[in-house]
């Protein structure tokens, strides 16, 4: 123990450190470090990510530690330009791969074995301004036998833009490779060019506009820990409603969506319009459908008044005595159940390798729930249980929808209990005054978005102004699930595994 | 099939009959009204993050085009904005998104502006193409709404198709990025003639809060002409579709 308390710092979610406690290690170190902790189940890699100090790269990597319900940060450092090569951590530990991939894109650090060293999102200020984004280096079998199938970036539907490559064998996908980045819109250099609390707040809100919540939530708590602004008991129970009313309507979504791939066109219309009333709640509570408006540093615009509270719970029991009826038929149906069984399966092996997070480690067994493992003083309270499915399957991720939806539902009223009992308004947001922050410092801040884990992380500089933030969405970790899902599996069947993974494109690409 | 008879009655009527006459309930934040009472109109125009609210002669505007009707403008000086609930936003002038003080007109088109090819052709039958040009995936959800049962646009003859070939013009979300600038036109020129450009949303619309970012390449917007302009982060469906109504229909209920 002696020796781990030596070459690392440990910190609590939405907690803070002084970079001078946060010790550099020299890289071999940081290798066999990282790499041992990284071999157990219970540990993942939340963020590794670099930024450019006066002369050195300085490098910081933050493991979840499941056991402990700590984060593990460890960090070294590089002499710019470039130094040295590093030894990929992903050549032994592939869940590693999409944050090397992001630092040499970022900053043209070579890795020496990563097997994968592709460009994550053609970011404006990425090292290499040769490459363009339609230089991608796909995969490539040369066969006469097979053939590729190209689809993007904009696609049939009204949904965002990504290039799919499938190599296929006829009908069958061999390999299907994801190119993302057309969405890319500089996101982490904004928070360093807008200056103000409320522009960073609204920046957080557009991430990804169907996680205002879960992204601004995340943001609101680095800049309260940052600041050290208080924040009472109340205001914590409302974002955690806000939070799971952001599930229940993604879900819903997304059960509505996955039912127009089976043709079932009653569950398809009763799930989506299920969501409208979820979806006009947040409207009535915010003004905003999305919730965009709804999460604020400090403190609340929009108390959750008694009047909320009252329609909100009418709202559960309204939605759920609909949803029941209509998952009877829409999970017990022959033709819902050979539609979806045994296709696009992976295995709870493939996904820890790769790191998933949220929904796609969970429908494989891996026990993965940031409410569970990471939890906040509300969640910790009420003790969150992930549902865990196994299969692996378009099944599996369709249930979990199911069971996570009437799971999210309990934990509202459970809120909204304890928002009772704790009868005092939560206070209001900090006023325009700007937030001061603490100086040298690294934030790490984590929330359980409905897809999966969201990381913020903030390091600021002797002047407590922020020097570097980092945003990691969970389909950072999960766009590499889908394309495992597809190995072997008809081409058509691509849509249905698009749709029980409904990964996120503007999260991804920033 | 008798469970899915009792589903089908408890789902009942999900449409609303009527969109132009459809409500939005407060606390919606549609169009703005500013009022003349004095304030310090420099902390005013500080409050809004992105430059939407101007003072010309301690005259107060705001642009549309770049609001992103967060609100807080409004909640720092309630006597001086207020958001009303009316979600008709949409105008194929960008000068009337500016909204001026003691004004409590709503928005409206330009007439004279409407092409003519546009309501003779498009009139009946409009089939669109959506380009999410870095959209954050809110508007283009607001986009699908307008297809769902409660909305339900296509009974208008209103709908997105899957090709710009098949399409009578394109609708783009996001403030457009360097990355899908190319797409993006690509889109655009395979869409035959005549054909409308249609903008929708904040971010497409002004650049929103990416106003600035070395990400973005909005020089589409210099080439070609745009039919309309639909304010919102993310705009109503209703805001939508009755713009959409608006510009290709000659006899339109306000």
């Amino acid at each position: 123990m002696e020796t781990f308390i030596a070459n690392h710092a440990t910190i609590r979610a939405n907690g803070t450190i002084r970079l001078l406690d946060l010790p550099i290690l020299d890289y071999v170190d940081f290798y066999h470090e990282v790499s041992l902790l990284a071999q157990r189940e219970t540990v993942h890699c939340v963020s590794y990510f670099a930024y450019p100090t006066d002369q050195a790269l300085r490098f910081i990597c933050c493991m979840a530690d499941d056991d402990s319900g700590n984060i593990r940060v460890f960090s070294h450092q590089a002499v710019l330009p470039n130094g040295q090569p590093l030894r990929s951590l992903t050549a032994s530990h592939p869940a590693f791969h999409i944050f090397e991939r992001e630092i040499t894109e970022n900053f043209g650090v070579a890795f020496t074995d990563h097997p994968w060293l592709k460009p994550v999102r053609f970011a404006w200020n990425r090292a290499n301004q040769a490459m363009q984004v339609n230089d991608y280096p796909f995969y490539k079998i040369q066969s006469e036998e097979l053939h590729e199938v190209g689809v993007g970036p904009i696609h049939a539907g009204v949904i965002e833009p990504g290039h799919f490559r499938f190599l296929c064998n006829g009908e069958m996908v061999l390999h299907l490779e994801i190119q993302l980045g057309w969405q890319h819109r500089g996101i982490e250099a904004l928070y360093l060019q807008k200056p103000s609390l409320l522009q960073r707040t609204v920046l957080t809100e557009q991430i990804a506009g169907d996680t205002a919540v879960g992204h601004t939530l995340t943001f609101a708590r680095l800049m309260e820990s940052l600041s050290g602004v208080p924040t009472g008991q109340s205001l914590a129970i409302e974002r955690a409603i806000a939070l799971e009313l952001e599930r229940i309507a993604m879900h819903l979504f997304d059960l509505s969506n996955l039912n127009v791939g089976t043709a079932y066109q009653l569950a398809s219309s009763v799930f989506g319009a299920l969501r409208t009333p979820v979806i006009n709640f947040f409207q009535a509570w915010c003004g905003n459908r999305f919730a965009k408006g709804l999460i604020r540093v400090g403190g609340t615009h929009y108390p959750l008044q008694a009047d909320l509270r009252q329609r909100l719970s009418s709202l559960l029991d309204d939605v759920e005595k609909r949803f029941t009826e209509m998952a009877e038929p829409a999970f017990n149906l022959p033709s819902v159940l050979s539609r979806f069984e045994e296709i696009g399966k992976v295995t709870k092996k493939q996904m820890t390798l790769i790191g998933a997070v949220g929904q796609a480690a969970r429908m494989s067994g891996l026990k993965r729930d940031l409410r569970w493992s990471h939890p906040d003083a509300i969640f910790a309270a009420l003790k969150v249980e992930p549902v865990l499915l196994h299969t692996g399957d378009v099944w599996a991720r369709y249930q979990l929808k199911h069971y996570e939806l009437v799971a999210s539902m309990e934990l509202i009223r459970k809120l909204l209990k304890l928002l009772h009992a704790e009868n005092r308004p939560p206070q209001k947001p900090v006023p325009k005054a700007e937030l001061v922050l603490k100086s040298d410092t690294l934030a790490v801040s984590l929330s359980e978005g409905w897809r999966g884990e969201i990381c913020h992380c903030a390091v600021t500089d002797a002047a407590g102004k922020i020097r570097h933030y980092k945003v990691k969405d969970p389909s950072m970790h999960n766009w590499t699930a889908l394309a495992l899902s597809l190995r072997n599996l008809e081409i058509s069947d691509f849509p249905i595994n698009n749709k029980s993974y409904n990964l996120s494109y503007c999260g991804f690409d920033l | 099939m008798l469970s899915e008879i009792s589903i089908l009655f408890h789902h009942g009527k999900q449409f609303i009959p009527n969109l132009a006459l459809a409500q939005v309930p407060a606390p919606f934040r549609g169009r703005p009204v500013i009022t003349s009472a004095p304030v310090d109109t420099g902390a005013l125009v500080d409050v809004c993050p992105t430059n939407a609210i101007a003072s010309v002669g301690q005259k107060v505007s705001i642009d549309l085009g770049k609001c992103l009707f967060c609100g807080e403008c409004a909640l720092a000086f309630p006597e001086k904005i207020s958001f009303t609930n009316d979600h008709k936003l949409a105008s194929n002038d960008r000068q009337r998104l500016i909204i001026h003080e003691g004004s409590e007109q709503p928005i409206t088109l330009d007439p004279d502006r409407v092409r003519a090819e546009l309501r003779a052709i498009f009139g009946r039958s409009l089939k669109l193409r959506q380009i999410s040009a870095a959209g954050d995936n809110s508007f283009e959800a607001e986009l699908n709404a307008c297809g769902n049962v409660n909305f339900d646009m296509g009974r208008f003859g209103i709908e997105f198709v899957a090709s710009p070939r098949h399409a009578d013009g394109v609708v783009i979300t996001g403030p457009i990025s360097q990355n899908m600038a190319e797409a993006t036109e690509i889109c655009y020129q395979a869409v035959p003639d005549p054909k409308l450009v249609v903008l929708v949303g904040v971010d497409a619309i002004s650049g929103g809060i990416f106003a600035g970012s070395q990400a973005l390449n909005r020089s589409f917007l210099d080439k070609y002409p745009v039919d309309l302009y639909v304010p919102g982060n993310p705009p109503h469906p209703l805001t939508f579709i009755n713009g959409i109504l608006e510009l290709t229909r000659s006899k339109f209920m306000r």
